[in-house]
């Protein structure tokens, strides 16, 4: 499964020429590759140990989480108190309301209260002047009638 | 396992006072304690191979992580592959049979999946031709703070440049044992069994790899 390379396909054979034995590094070679191989350890140490990035990616997302649950509690509470004050305005309406049927109850009460002041005689006698008025006038003609029959 | 060893034999301890005190159900009770004591070996055999999988991993990752580093010159990338090199022997921990020392076999595995890695990013060249590779001159900026005087780190430096710069010419193969030679200081037998090659195709691809370090820096001269 892990053999990747195929010796074949290069066509290198295990006999190929020893180049490597045959072409050994000069010092000024191996003093290359020494600094080379400094070099990239050097950089894999400090990328190694270097601060990862996943670090910030947490603040930020703490941040961001922080801003949200924030904004959410805003959010929460704005709806709660506009929520109160809305039924807060409703009641009052409610209350005006109810204090000016309240009033005009009152009124209407009163009102009634003083009707039922007059009585029944009362209103019996004021009938009775009116049609006492009325009917000599009404039947005045008819009297004028007899009287001038007497006269002839 | 002392540990282990310690506590069967409380197990142990406990079940027999039970049996003695049921003497009427004692196979069940045996049966019973048997499969807990199995139970327990288990799980004591799977703690001391993760124990013994964790050292695998601090001992080894920082050279699994500077080979893939020096492979693609991409931080990030050789995080990432060195992640997945470990996840992969952490799967197949309980396959390795120890024929090779840990190192060769996780080597394996890393070579594997940078080789895998290139495969795909050449299949997604038209989809994407970003590449986090960093360039040659800030790969040479590194260099140990040592003794040397200013004249002979940037002698250094350009020599280290002219090296990566040949480093980046050569075929997968031959960067890949080039590398494992002169950064990872392996033997040809540990490369050999790392790449799957046989020793000899290991030298010549290193003869080949040599050759043209040497030819780049012979002509920067």
């Amino acid at each position: 499964m892990m053999r990747r390379f195929d010796d074949k396909r290069d066509g290198l054979k295990e006999q190929a020429v020893d180049l490597h034995d045959a072409e050994l590094p000069d010092a000024e070679f191996e003093e290359a590759l020494k600094d080379f191989k400094s070099s990239v350890h050097a950089w894999s140490d400090a990328a190694y140990s270097r601060p990862r990035t996943v670090t910030r990616e947490v603040r930020v997302r703490s941040w961001r989480l922080a801003a949200g649950w924030a904004m959410g509690c805003v959010l929460v509470a704005g709806s709660l108190s506009g929520g109160l004050l809305e039924r807060q305005h409703r009641l009052d309406l409610a209350r005006i309301a109810a204090e000016q049927r309240a009033v005009e109850q009152q009124r209407q009460q009163r009102e009634q209260q003083a009707r039922a002041k007059i009585t029944d005689e009362v209103l019996l006698a004021e009938v009775d002047s009116d049609v006492s008025r009325q009917v000599p006038s009404a039947m005045e003609p008819l009297a004028q009638m007899m009287a001038d029959d007497e006269t002839k | 396992m002392p540990q282990s060893f310690g506590l069967n034999r409380e197990c142990l301890r406990i079940v027999g006072g039970v049996v003695n005190l049921h003497p009427v159900r004692a196979s069940t009770w045996v049966m019973a304690a048997g499969t807990a004591l199995d139970a327990m070996a288990i799980t004591t055999a799977d703690d001391a191979a993760a124990r013994e999988f964790a050292h695998v991993v601090e001992r080894h990752r920082p050279q699994i992580f500077r080979f893939l580093l020096s492979s693609t010159r991409d931080v990030d990338l050789a995080e990432t592959l060195t992640q997945e090199c470990f996840l992969k022997a952490h799967r197949n921990w309980g396959g390795f049979r120890g024929e090779s020392s840990a190192m060769t076999w996780l080597m394996r595995i890393a070579i594997n999946l940078q080789k895998d890695h290139w495969r795909n990013r050449r299949m997604q060249f038209w989809r994407t031709t970003r590449t986090n590779s960093v360039d040659l001159d800030e790969a040479s900026e590194w260099l140990p703070s040592g003794e040397s005087s200013i004249e002979q780190q940037l002698l250094a430096k350009e020599r280290v440049k002219q090296v990566w710069t040949a480093v980046k010419g050569l075929s997968e193969r031959q960067r890949t044992v080039f590398l494992l030679r002169y950064v990872e200081e392996q033997e040809l037998s540990e490369i050999a069994a790392a790449t799957g090659l046989s020793e000899g195709t290991v030298k010549a691809h290193l003869s080949r790899a040599v050759a043209k370090v040497r030819l780049e820096l012979g002509g920067r001269r």
